[in-house]
């Protein structure tokens, strides 16, 4: 028989960044939201809020607050959903509590954080980058987590893809962090056919319920995840557990539970971490920046080469775990390496912890709510 | 009693996490006791069945219980057994809490879960204490009396769990107690195949944070209080109103066929779904 060529469905939309998470995150296939409203993030749960009742079995649902939606998104995830929610940093406050949860469970689902200006209610629709060290240290307790971000509309539809591919493949939640510049900047872009793109899904047992442990130690430190309600009846506690998921506190358990939960991100790091390299080749000036801040770095990066100055860009798309060597690559051929941002240093000090004195670290930090234009960051590396 | 220890046997995880912290006295365990003979009595499968828990002494019931069991976070019981329900509602969901859980960090969620009238059944064990954290005042603490936290006698109010979640949308509502355990086997068994929103209230004592501080002696003083300070709603001629010489109600609230949430929300998207063929 001769193979039938699929011809390729493609659309192409002029989408808000917002609008593209929701496309990205149907196409990973999640088949669950809920959520809380808040600023700028609202429109990710609009479009799911019209999107999800008209596919099969998708289920959207507005919660009382953000603590419960997280609560319901995990619920659902135990219950064998690709699952999401979406909010702004006072909402991603409320949820800490929940995403240690779901790291200590290993419930994967994403969550997306469109930053604003803060402390407290701060500036709901001013662009802002204050979360990240929030996503990475806001719950209590040790664990790793995953946060990407995206710098562009596009980019935002493939970063979600891959957050759900992460999730679902190491078994954990994962953080998508975007500002409002990106979120609410309209761009063309192309949603692919569903063929073109990889998607992961978890690995659920095959062994009979009775052999099933569903926190065992595997290669890959990920185990097998059985949907609540497909046989395997098992418990689920936040509180450390055993191989068997009953809580523990027998040291050498609690050992090996918890650096499992650590080396499952860390053994596949060359995996996780993503960064763009634009024009570092033979540059003496390293521009690091993230989500819109990006956009603006990269025109600087041009009209800095354009007046001779050796200058390049490394965007970073993962910024935890923080790609070290894509950094560090840096402080070896540069003697100066700038990283602006929208707050007063919250990833320039990752960068600083890095670069371990070797060259100079320039920091462009706006915290007034406005974003970082290309003649600062041109300033700054001239 | 052969036959209930039989029972136990097939539905607890007796060989895994045993001696259980309930001390003695402790009403939680009679109520478990409960949960699975009307579990077992109605022939749920244990793979249908999902127990949901809070923390707190209560919380530790999803531990030794042979069905698909998740112990949450303090007072957001009813928020991951929302997400359960919807991802599958086929599922029976029951959501263990207690009084300081239900009511106090997780009062929010709990009108919110009546007003969906979601399929969740939840089972709130009141002790009127604290009693995992040592015997601090809920919002359950009857006024006037002795905590940790309330030493010279509660100020405030405790909440009606029956009138709070009747005003707030909950189609079943029920209380019981943990003397009347055949009555509570046949309150949980109704509110398990209630398809919307169900509560079940239990009184069940803790002797150990709250007996000791206010006025019992000890755990039999504590039952003997609930089998003369109750009395069945249906002997009563206004069962809206409270009873004069102080005694409790038990029994059934309200009972009122509604479909759940999840019943509404798939119907309406077999209907998009079909508008879209
Ligand atoms: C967010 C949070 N706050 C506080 C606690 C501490 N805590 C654990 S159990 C509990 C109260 C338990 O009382 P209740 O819900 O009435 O259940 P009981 O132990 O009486 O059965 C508290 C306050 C916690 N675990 N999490
Ligand atoms: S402290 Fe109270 S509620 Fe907790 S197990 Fe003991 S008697 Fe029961």
């Amino acid at each position: 028989m001769a193979v039938q060529r699929k011809k390729r469905k493609r659309r192409e939309l002029f989408a808000l960044g917002n609008e593209a998470v929701a496309e990205g995150a149907l196409l990973a296939g999640c088949s669950f939201y809920a959520g809380y409203p808040i600023t700028p993030s609202t429109e990710i749960m609009e479009v799911m809020a019209n999107r999800l009742p008209l596919i099969e079995d998708g289920v959207f649902i507005q919660m009382e607050d953000e603590i419960a939606s997280m609560g319901a998104t995990i619920g659902a995830s135990l219950a064998g959903r690709k699952a999401m929610t979406a909010t702004s940093g006072p909402g991603f406050a409320l949820m800490q509590e929940h995403i240690g949860y779901a790291c200590m469970v290993e419930a994967p689902l994403v969550v997306v954080n469109v930053m604003r200006g803060g402390p407290s209610t701060g500036l709901p629709t001013s662009p802002a980058q204050a979360d990240v060290q929030m996503a990475r240290w806001g719950t209590h307790g040790d664990h790793p987590i995953i946060v990407l971000s995206a710098s562009n509309v596009q980019e935002c539809l493939e970063m979600t893809v891959t957050a759900f591919n992460f999730a679902e493949k190491y078994r954990t939640p994962v953080i998508l962090l975007l500002d409002e510049v990106t979120a609410h900047t309209r761009e063309k872009i192309t949603v692919p056919d569903p063929d073109e793109v990889e998607i992961l899904s978890r690995v659920e047992p095959t062994v009979p319920p009775e052999w099933f442990k569903p926190y065992a130690d595997t290669a890959r430190g990920v185990p097998a995840m059985a949907p609540i309600g497909s046989g395997y009846r098992t418990h689920v506690t936040g509180l450390t557990h055993d191989v068997m998921g009953y809580p523990t506190q027998r040291p050498d358990e609690v050992k090996d539970a918890m650096l499992r939960l650590f080396r499952k991100i860390d053994q596949y790091y060359g995996d996780i971490q993503m960064s763009d390299e634009y024009m570092l080749d033979d540059a003496e000036v390293a521009v690091v920046a993230y989500g819109s801040v990006a956009r603006s770095a990269h025109l600087a990066v041009e009209q800095a080469r354009e007046r001779g100055a050796k200058a390049g860009l490394l965007t970073l798309k993962t910024l935890f775990p923080f790609p070290r060597p894509a950094v560090e690559k840096l402080t070896h051929r540069c003697h100066t390496v700038v990283v602006p941002e929208m707050n007063m240093g919250q990833m320039s000090r990752e960068v600083k912890r890095v670069n371990n004195g070797r060259t100079k670290v320039r920091t462009i930090n706006r915290v007034d709510g406005q974003i970082i234009t290309p003649s600062e960051i041109l300033k700054a590396i001239l | 009693m052969a036959d209930v220890t039989q029972l136990i046997h097939d539905y607890l995880r007796h060989n895994k996490k045993f001696p259980h912290v309930f001390c003695a006295g402790c009403g939680h365990g009679i109520v478990l006791g409960s949960l699975i003979r009307s579990v077992h009595a109605l022939g749920l499968p244990k793979d249908d069945v999902v127990l949901v828990a809070g923390i707190g002494c209560s919380g530790r019931m999803a531990v030794y219980v042979d069905f698909n069991t998740v112990h949450t976070t303090h007072g957001r019981a009813l928020t991951f057994a929302t997400g359960i329900k919807m991802a599958n509602p086929k599922l029976k969901v029951i959501c263990v809490m207690g009084d300081g859980d239900a009511l106090s960090i997780g009062g929010n969620h709990l009108i919110h879960a009546a007003r969906r009238n979601i399929g969740v059944t939840a089972l709130i064990l009141n002790n009127h204490i604290y009693g995992m954290t040592g015997g601090q005042c809920s919002s359950a603490t009857p006024q006037g009396d002795i905590s940790m936290t309330t030493p010279f006698g509660s100020l405030e109010k405790s909440f009606d769990i029956m009138d709070m979640c009747k005003a707030a949308g909950a189609s079943y509502v029920a209380r019981g107690t943990s003397f009347h355990a055949i009555q509570m086997d046949r309150l949980i068994s109704s509110a398990i195949m209630h398809p919307g929103f169900s509560v079940v209230e239990v009184f069940s004592p803790c002797p150990t944070q709250y007996g000791r501080k206010n006025k019992f002696r000890n755990a039999v003083d504590m039952y003997k209080w609930l089998k003369s300070n109750t009395v069945k709603v249906e002997t009563l001629k206004d069962p809206d109103q409270k009873p004069a010489d102080g005694r409790i109600p038990i029994g059934v609230f309200r009972d009122v066929e509604e479909p759940g949430l999840e019943e509404r929300y798939f119907e309406l998207q077999r209907k998009l779904m079909g508008q879209n063929r």
